[in-house]
């Protein structure tokens, strides 16, 4: 946080930071915490929680972290430089006289000592002894250098022995290298010898007694980040979806009631004039619903007249010359696009008296049986806008077009003609990417065809144009989301949901 | 969409023109095509397996083409160079009639028996007579008739063609079917005979071949194509007899379509694939000497109605001609063309026009290729492509309209925002689960959930439609353990319940979920979010005219945590601390409360 990781609560005390800035203060250059330990005579880890509380208070000091590798005796090793080598407390040991080698062999260097004395040939072991072996001393004097090597350790003077050394010593576990983390520390800009205590926030108690004039406050850390606040989040998708509503409605257009997920094939197919034959009405494209399988409501002569032009025409068409069946409207499904709900809405307006002109969009789930993949997955959002008025032209829709996607930022349209079984002409929708420098697909349009327009009733004159686009692929877009499992469903991760921005569609 | 993969070098010199990539992907996207890629084949061997098993393949440059499910009549080069052809005004649009031998002899005959109703009843045959195969002209061929079984034909299920050395055989020839273990031949590429029954069991292992076998493999009658000798030409849809390959010097071929129910296809479907399948390998076999081809379709008995309706000839290969008028497509496009511009950008889509001198209507003639054209507003589709649809001019409709939202997604876009403000995060899960999810993880009984069951899921996850929100948030907590808690999520969508007073005998239900996910159940957490989503609907705690909630048994809740929510005296859902063995079906291990309300009364 911003008050940083030190509190004052632990301030090591005054006066040891104080002697620390006096010795700083005589010294040019700086100095090493382990030498202001060793000047003060104080532990290192003491100076090294002075160094962070005088840290805490700004830029009194500044400094450098190091690390430093020295030697150090053992336990062992500190043993030998307080009484002597093992062979040196052996040979101390032995009177002129001698001593039997099985007395000998009772002291605690005893074992080692013997054969380094043997091998340094301080003493001699006469096996021939009458009273069993006894050991003498062959010197007068010895000089136990393992011990004046250890010593100059102990001092801190290691680097007055060769490194060949100190690793015979490491080996014998007398001295071993340590590593030793210490700070270099150096003047700070606002160095000074005396410490004022910094107060770190504002208090109601300062106001009120004015005491905040003489506080010196602690600085601030201004890169640190900010406490995040306590809220709930949108989810992107949702959050996308909100945009393209508020866009439609900026439109004029009325927004239709999805909220039917089971379609019969009736309103779902037939009635777009999609023949019962079409491979989307496969097992492997579509949901069919077990339960309940069948929908048992239609308007009957609506029916009729949709069976007559799928099997024999009509309407200046036609027709697919097929054996129509009821059996296979009836059948339930999950609707495979929101546009089953536009045929039951334009339905609906071909029964008014008049026919007045329409605009509708809707935005919902639409679900297929499909192969899933990094892109696909069994359900996803359709957008989808109509429009219904006397005289609509295909210019129309493209018009219409160019000021849908200009309200999303994209200004660069271009249209391919395109095969849909319900809308004649079919347009595929392309925009100009920047970024990738082609031509993508952004959706896909058309005119519905007059074998699902007159049926229903709607006046010979009147045309309906459409267009259909994805939510998610918008969205995945914008938020640089490359697998959709990662926007919707329950595997998404919430961090993403909590940092991801506002939507404005057209930034 | 189908693709077709052509060889660049060979597409330009067929269009006797050169071009970019950038140009022919213009001419293409004017044309509805789409240049889908640029490769080779050493590209796509190199990016399927390596570099190394690349090294020596071809690197002629390809054009891989997304051509539109309606135009089959596009998926060979032959095909595609003559569309474009024709609309770039530098080929005629060809003319098809059907003609009788030219040595003036009996037509053949393809005789069909009852026995095939069963089984695949349908078939028909032509003879091209001839042809002169080249290295290339043959490798087309045989790509032409893979890509037509790969679309079209719908993987052989619905029609299969067969190619014959009519030299090698001789009519008539007799379409039957027979029990598998009496049907006995030398199959295609093998050395011995085998029964039908023998030949099953073989393909099994045969990675191309045993995608087929499921059609027929469970029938009583397998379907059997016999020359007048007894030389078996082909057992569709799976194999040919051996003795009828077709190879580089087969001069005449005759070519068999069998196809299964009529429910399924179009009846003209069988006839389309026969003429797309005969036409576009005219213009393989014989591109450059066009004129010497002769072109036959005979039949004996056409089979393409129900059995029992025969009848003896075949009609549709008829030219069938629609007037209509020039005003008609200019109001239809928002353009402003005369008739005699119109009926030349009509001509460009390979259906010949002309005007009339009646007024401004113009006769269109529909070729018998073109079975997508059945109204008027398709042949103004294919004027509006030819005018090209970039060139129209883009105008804003006049149609004035007042913009309404559906009250039930302006209460949830309302209440979504202040959950939000309430600290509770927005979760957006499948409207599509497990049986198990909506049942047994909630302790709950599958047949008392009134779910709407699927009757084709691909895996579990896909059996029933939600009847609730709550596992999708449970799995989205499973999903974030590792994420700081506690954890709050909401979801307000629809779960679809079953409803008889529906005419699809289901409906939809605007739900809000939420749960508390920590150390400790947080009921009272739970508990203060329905007191503020109450607040926010402006109704009051009151045991009349208000909400309460009253203490209930759920079992999915831990008893004596549950608590019924009713609103105005109607219960409107439940809250508490969930059930321990809920937790831990959905591999959770720290309490949870929860709380899900229909939202619909508040409309």
């Amino acid at each position: 946080g911003a008050a940083g990781a030190t509190g004052f609560g632990s301030m090591a005390d005054t006066g040891l930071l104080e002697s620390l800035l006096r010795l700083l203060e005589k010294v040019d250059g700086g100095t090493d915490s382990q030498d202001v330990a060793a000047d003060l005579g104080v532990d290192h880890q003491v100076i090294v929680g002075a160094v962070k509380s005088l840290q805490a208070l700004g830029e009194v000091i500044s400094t450098e972290q190091k690390s430093s590798k020295h030697w150090e005796l053992t336990g062992e090793g500190r043993e030998i430089a307080e009484q002597g080598s093992h062979e040196a407390r052996v040979f101390n040991a032995i009177p002129d006289e001698g001593l039997p080698q099985n007395e000998l062999m009772k002291m605690p260097s005893g074992k080692v000592g013997f054969s380094k004395a043997m091998s340094n040939k301080w003493i001699r072991l006469d096996k021939a002894h009458e009273g069993g072996p006894r050991v003498f001393k062959t010197v007068e004097t010895i000089e136990d250098t393992v011990r004046d090597k250890l010593q100059l350790v102990q001092k801190g003077q290691s680097a007055k022995l060769e490194d060949k050394e100190k690793n015979e010593l490491k080996k014998r576990k007398l001295l071993s290298e340590v590593t030793v983390k210490s700070y270099w520390i150096t003047k700070g800009s606002s160095f000074s010898t005396t410490i004022t205590k910094q107060e770190t926030e504002l208090t109601p108690e300062m106001i009120a007694s004015g005491s905040w004039k003489e506080k010196n406050f602690k600085p601030y850390n201004f890169e640190a980040m900010g406490v995040a606040p306590d809220c709930g989040h949108l989810h992107p998708l949702m959050k996308v979806r909100t945009q393209f509503r508020q866009i439609f409605l900026e439109m004029g257009f009325t927004e239709m009631p999805t909220n039917n997920f089971i379609e019969s094939s009736f309103w779902n197919f037939d009635s777009l004039f999609q023949p019962q034959q079409h491979p989307a009405r496969d097992q492997h494209d579509t949901f069919f619903i077990s339960d309940p399988a069948l929908a048992h409501e239609f308007p009957q002569d609506y029916m009729e007249r949709v069976k007559k032009v799928h099997s024999e025409g009509g309407y200046g068409s036609q027709g697919y010359k097929y054996d129509w069946k009821i059996e296979e409207a009836q059948k339930n499904l999950l609707r495979t696009h929101t546009t089953a709900v536009s045929a039951r809405m334009l339905y609906k307006l071909a029964q008014q008296e008049k026919f007045t002109p329409v605009k509708y969009f809707s935005i919902d789930r639409v679900f297929r049986n499909e192969t899933l993949d990094a892109t696909h997955l069994a359900e996803f959002h359709q957008i989808e806008g109509v429009v219904a008025d006397y005289g609509l032209t295909l210019g129309n829709l493209m018009g219409v077009l160019h000021q849908f996607f200009t309200k999303l930022g994209i200004t660069k349209l271009r249209f391919k003609p395109a095969y849909n079984p319900y809308t004649e002409p079919s347009m595929e929708v392309f925009s100009y990417h920047e970024g990738l420098k082609k031509w993508v697909e952004v959706g896909n349009s058309g005119v519905f065809r007059p074998e699902m327009l007159l049926p229903m009733g709607l006046p010979e004159g009147v045309s309906v144009i459409a267009w259909g686009l994805s939510l998610e692929r918008p969205t995945m877009i914008k938020y640089g989301i490359n697998n959709i499992r990662e926007l919707v469903g329950h595997k998404v991760n919430l961090q993403m949901v909590y940092d991801s921005p506002i939507c404005r569609l057209d930034s | 969409m189908p693709t077709v993969s052509v060889k660049r070098d060979l597409l330009f010199e067929a269009l006797g023109q050169k071009y970019t990539d950038e140009e022919f992907d213009e001419l293409c996207f004017e044309f509805g095509l789409e240049l889908d890629e640029i490769t080779s084949e050493k590209d796509i061997i190199s990016r399927e397996q390596g570099d190394e098993k690349a090294e020596g393949a071809s690197d002629v440059v390809l054009y891989k083409i997304d051509v539109p499910a309606n135009r089959y009549d596009l998926l060979c080069l032959e095909g595609l160079v003559r569309g474009l052809q024709v609309f770039k005004e530098k080929l005629e649009a060809p003319r098809y009639k059907r003609v009788s031998p030219a040595d003036g002899g009996e037509p053949q005959r393809l005789v069909i028996t009852d026995e095939t109703a069963s089984v695949r009843p349908h078939a028909v045959a032509a003879v091209l007579h001839d042809v002169t195969f080249t290295q290339e002209r043959y490798e087309s061929f045989i790509e032409l008739q893979e890509k037509l079984h790969q679309n079209i034909c719908r993987k052989r299920t619905l029609v299969a063609i067969g190619t014959h050395d009519l030299d090698t055989i001789s009519g008539p020839f007799t379409y039957t079917a027979k029990p598998p273990g009496d049907i006995r031949f030398k199959p295609l590429n093998q050395s011995k005979e085998y029964t039908a029954t023998e030949l099953m069991s073989l393909y099994k292992t045969d990675g191309h071949l045993r995608h087929y076998l499921h059609i027929i493999e469970n029938e009583p009658l397998y379907p059997i194509i016999y020359d007048s000798n007894g030389i078996v030409l082909s057992m569709p849809p799976i194999i040919n007899g051996d003795h009828r390959k077709i190879s580089l010097n087969t001069k005449n071929i005759f070519i068999e379509c069998t196809a299964t129910d009529l429910t399924k296809v179009n009846r003209f479907t069988v006839i389309l694939i026969l003429l797309l399948f005969c036409n576009n390998t005219i213009y393989t076999l014989q591109f450059k000497r066009l004129e010497s081809v002769r072109f036959f379709i005979f039949l004996k008995k056409l089979i393409l109605f129900q059995k029992g309706c025969i009848k003896s000839q075949v009609t549709e290969l008829a030219y069938r001609t629609e007037t209509l008028s020039g005003d008609f497509i200019n109001k239809r496009v928002g353009i402003n063309e005369s008739a005699e511009s119109i009926a030349q950008l009509l001509t460009r889509m390979c259906l010949r026009s002309e005007v009339s001198g009646e007024g401004d209507l113009i006769q269109v003639e529909i070729p018998p290729t073109r079975a997508d054209v059945i109204h008027a507003c398709d042949i103004m589709e294919d004027a509006a492509i030819a005018y090209g649809f970039n060139n129209i001019v883009r105008s804003t409709p006049r149609t004035y309209t007042v913009a309404n939202q559906l009250p039930l997604n302006k209460l949830t876009e309302l209440l979504r925002q202040d959950l939000a403000a309430a600290g509770f995060t927005e979760a957006l899960t499948f409207a599509l689960c497990s049986e198990e999810d909506i049942a047994d993880k909630l302790r709950k009984n599958i047949a008392e959930t009134r779910a709407v069951h699927i009757s084709n899921p691909k895996t579990a996850e896909f059996q029933v439609a939600r009847t609730c929100l709550l596992p999708g948030l449970l799995k989205t907590l499973a999903a974030n353990r590792k994420m700081p808690l506690p954890l709050k999520l909401f979801e307000i969508s629809d779960v679809v319940l079953k409803d008889e007073t529906k005419d699809v005998g289901a409906r939809n239900n605007r739900r809000l979920c939420a749960v508390y996910y920590n150390k400790s159940p947080g009921f009272e957490v739970i508990h203060g979010l329905l007191d503020r989503v109450m607040q926010l609907l402006d109704v009051k705690p009151d045991r009349n005219q208000g909400y309460h909630i009253q203490a209930a048994e759920d079992s999915t809740f831990f008893p004596g945590r549950c608590a019924e929510i009713f609103s105005c005296g109607k219960s409107i859902g439940h809250l508490g601390v969930l059930h321990p063995d809920v937790i831990s079906r959905f591999e959770l291990t720290m309490p949870c409360s929860a709380i899900d309300i229909d939202i619909e009364p508040f409309l």
